[in-house]
């Protein structure tokens, strides 16, 4: 099993939760296991909460020959991101709104909490579903509270209530209340616009968000801290998140799992983001996918428990430098290590320099200028190792310790793995279906 | 010179009168345009999304308009006798289009996503046109309203002609007598307070429209 998403290391970015990825992955390997299958995994006991299940929807609009969604089975569990991704056209955003009913399914059946809501109010429906969209829609006439208050209003809270709820979304976008609050939507840019669209949907705090490319018109910086924040965001909340977006690198950055749309929102494959890129079932996928899934499959891979790190020779100010060199040709390396006194790798000292006897100080050899530290990942590692002057990327404890190098062998070997137990999973699941 | 010095004689002689009149002519403006609003939106909100319905009541509020005045004001006189009435109901079908035109235009201004993202959060549909879609519109409605409240301002002085009250007396009386003392300026009188009526009912409107409208709506 390869080793949990950890979306920190994806953007290189502040660490997350790793425990609550490691549950989900524990999760993964027990149940998604037995229960996914490329066309959507059919319900079982063993299932994880199941928050959204669409059961054979169809969505034929009126005049068309093909239908938009034809007989779409999906299941989306609590807390959960799922992305939907696929080419322009496929039926993305039509099957998002069918969850909250912006459009009447024509066949099938959709679940909340195992609730059939396919005729349900949908009014009362949707201030269950916070609901984002690309062109955000805020309300011009209103302030920024007035737009975050919308639905909180329509519940019925009390004013006090609303007022506070209304300064801790601010807070928890990342816009500081007292500025803002009493805004309108023309006074913001385009990326504070659309961190008050998210606090508005989550406005009367719903269990259920539909995102459609909400990040889709953004500058791609602006994008990229957004993606980021909402995802610290949503590492507290834990909503549950149909997300869709046409960018696979986005997919990969905000899902938890992905299911992979053709024609009609028909699934190509549904599965967590390092499965697919081990292993996409067919062409189509592999396509879509793009160049260098191996490479973006790296970070989903870190640098411990799983990669055995090696030793490699290290020396420290002092030693004999003929006993150092002696060291790296037993290890057949062309290097040596030196570590100062607190043991931190620094600098690379060729062992050509040592074979002359050349007293080996602070100084000698070149700076170690690339380390990366345990839980890293495998592509931060790849990139150390791209510009480390041995070809092979130091790997540091927390306290900057020395701990040992990866090799190219490594990143070689932990792919291939991925790739094994990706492929050996869907024979698994072949054979049991 | 002569001329301005003998008509501010003429109506600092009869202030009361001439206040009267000016008060009749309003009288028969805000009923139109109050009557003419109320209509002329909630057609416009029916229409706004039946293309049918609505190309129809569009033209034949452009075809009222292109009536000449006084044929659509004698028209009305068989069925309701003279009076202010009959001045009343042609006025009324000219101030139908500019609220009508401009109240589907405000509906159709409104951004889809903002629309969108109403329903999406769960409003039903009058929700929806209280809370955003008629507010949304408002400012072009409104600019309707203003120009459908000059354009009776101005035509309310035929009023005379079907026995109505209003400005249009001083005028028409000026126009008998023309070239007998004071005829000039009676149709002066008659002219410049229609036109100072026009001014301040818009003035009151615009007012009215400030308040009515947030800081997010204006430029
Ligand atoms: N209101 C409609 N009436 C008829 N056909 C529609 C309607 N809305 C969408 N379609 C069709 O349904 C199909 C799916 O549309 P949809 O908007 O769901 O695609 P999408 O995957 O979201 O695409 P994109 O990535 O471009 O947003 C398209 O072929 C589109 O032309
Ligand atoms: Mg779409």
């Amino acid at each position: 099993m390869a080793r949990p998403p950890d979306r920190s290391a994806r953007t290189a970015l502040p660490t997350r939760d790793r425990t609550r990825d490691r549950r989900m992955s524990e999760n993964a390997d027990t149940t998604l296991e037995q229960n996914e299958s490329t066309t959507g995994g059919a319900p079982s006991p063993g299932d994880r909460l199941r928050k959204i299940r669409l059961e054979e929807v169809e969505k034929r609009y009126p005049g068309t020959k093909q239908p938009a969604v034809a007989s779409l089975t999906l299941d989306v569990h609590e807390g959960e991101i799922l992305v939907l991704v696929g080419p322009s056209g496929c039926g993305k955003s039509t099957t998002l709104r069918l969850i909250n009913r912006m459009i009447e399914p024509t066949g099938g059946r959709i679940f909340l909490d195992d609730e059939d809501v396919t005729k349900a109010n949908p009014d009362k429906l949707r201030r269950r579903i916070g609901y984002v969209i690309q062109q955000i829609g805020l309300f011009p006439h209103q302030t920024i509270a007035q737009n975050i208050a919308t639905v909180p209003k329509m519940l019925g809270w009390d004013k006090n209530r609303i007022t506070g709820r209304i300064d801790e979304l601010l807070s928890v976008v990342g816009l500081d209340p007292d500025t803002y609050r009493g805004r309108y939507p023309k006074e913001l840019s385009g990326g504070q616009a659309q961190r008050v669209g998210v606090a508005r949907a989550l406005g009367a705090d719903p269990e259920i968000m539909l995102m459609d490319e909400p990040f889709g018109a953004i500058d791609p910086i602006t994008r990229d801290r957004l993606q980021n924040e909402f995802l610290r965001v949503q590492e507290d909340l834990r909503k549950t998140i149909v997300f869709v977006t046409h960018d696979i690198d986005e997919a990969i950055k905000m899902g938890d799992r992905i299911a992979i749309l053709g024609e009609q929102s028909v699934i190509r494959q549904v599965d967590t983001p390092e499965r697919i890129l081990a292993f996409p079932v067919d062409d189509f996928v592999r396509d879509f996918i793009g160049e260098g899934s191996t490479l973006k499959g790296l970070h989903f891979e870190t640098v411990d428990e799983h990669v055995k790190l090696e030793p490699y020779p290290t020396m420290h100010v002092g030693d004999t430098p003929t006993d150092a060199a002696a060291r790296a040709s037993e290890a057949n390396t062309d290097w040596i290590l030196l570590l100062d006194e607190q043991d931190h790798p620094i600098r690379w000292v060729a062992v050509g320099d040592l074979e002359r006897g050349e007293a080996v100080t602070a100084e000698s050899g070149s700076e170690v200028a690339a380390k990366v530290s345990l839980g890293a990942t495998l592509f931060e590692a790849l990139e150390q190792m791209l510009i480390s002057e041995a070809a092979v990327s130091p790997v540091v404890r927390d306290d900057g310790s020395f701990y040992g190098v990866v090799r190219l062998t490594h990143l070689n070997r932990a792919i291939r793995r991925a790739r094994l137990e990706a492929r050996e999973h869907y024979e698994s699941l072949e054979a049991t279906s | 010179m002569d001329g301005i010095i003998s008509w501010i004689d003429y109506i600092s002689g009869r202030p009361d009168e001439i206040l009267e009149t000016t008060w009749d002519h309003a009288k028969i403006t805000l009923i139109v345009v109050v009557s003419a609003t109320v209509f002329s939106v909630l057609l416009g909100l029916f229409v706004q999304s039946r293309p049918t319905l609505r190309a129809l009541s569009l033209s034949l509020a452009g075809i009222f308009l292109t009536i000449p005045s006084l044929a659509l004001f004698a028209i009305f006189i068989p069925i309701v006798g003279i009076g202010n009435e009959p001045a009343i109901y042609a006025l009324f079908l000219y101030a139908i289009l500019p609220i009508l035109r401009n109240t589907v235009t405000g509906l159709d201004s409104v951004p889809s996503a903002v629309v969108e993202s109403a329903k999406g959060m769960g409003m039903n549909t009058t929700r929806q046109l209280l809370q955003i879609r008629i507010p949304l519109a408002w400012p072009v409605i409104m600019a309707g309203v203003r120009i459908s409240s000059l354009i009776t301002v101005g035509i309310a002085a035929i009023a005379v002609l079907v026995g109505g009250d209003g400005l249009g007396t001083y005028i028409q009386g000026g126009l008998t007598r023309l070239g007998l003392p004071n005829s000039l300026e009676s149709v002066w009188t008659g002219t410049v307070f229609t036109v100072l009526l026009g001014l301040v009912l818009d003035l009151v409107l615009a007012t009215f429209q400030r308040f009515t409208t947030t800081k997010g709506q204006r430029l």
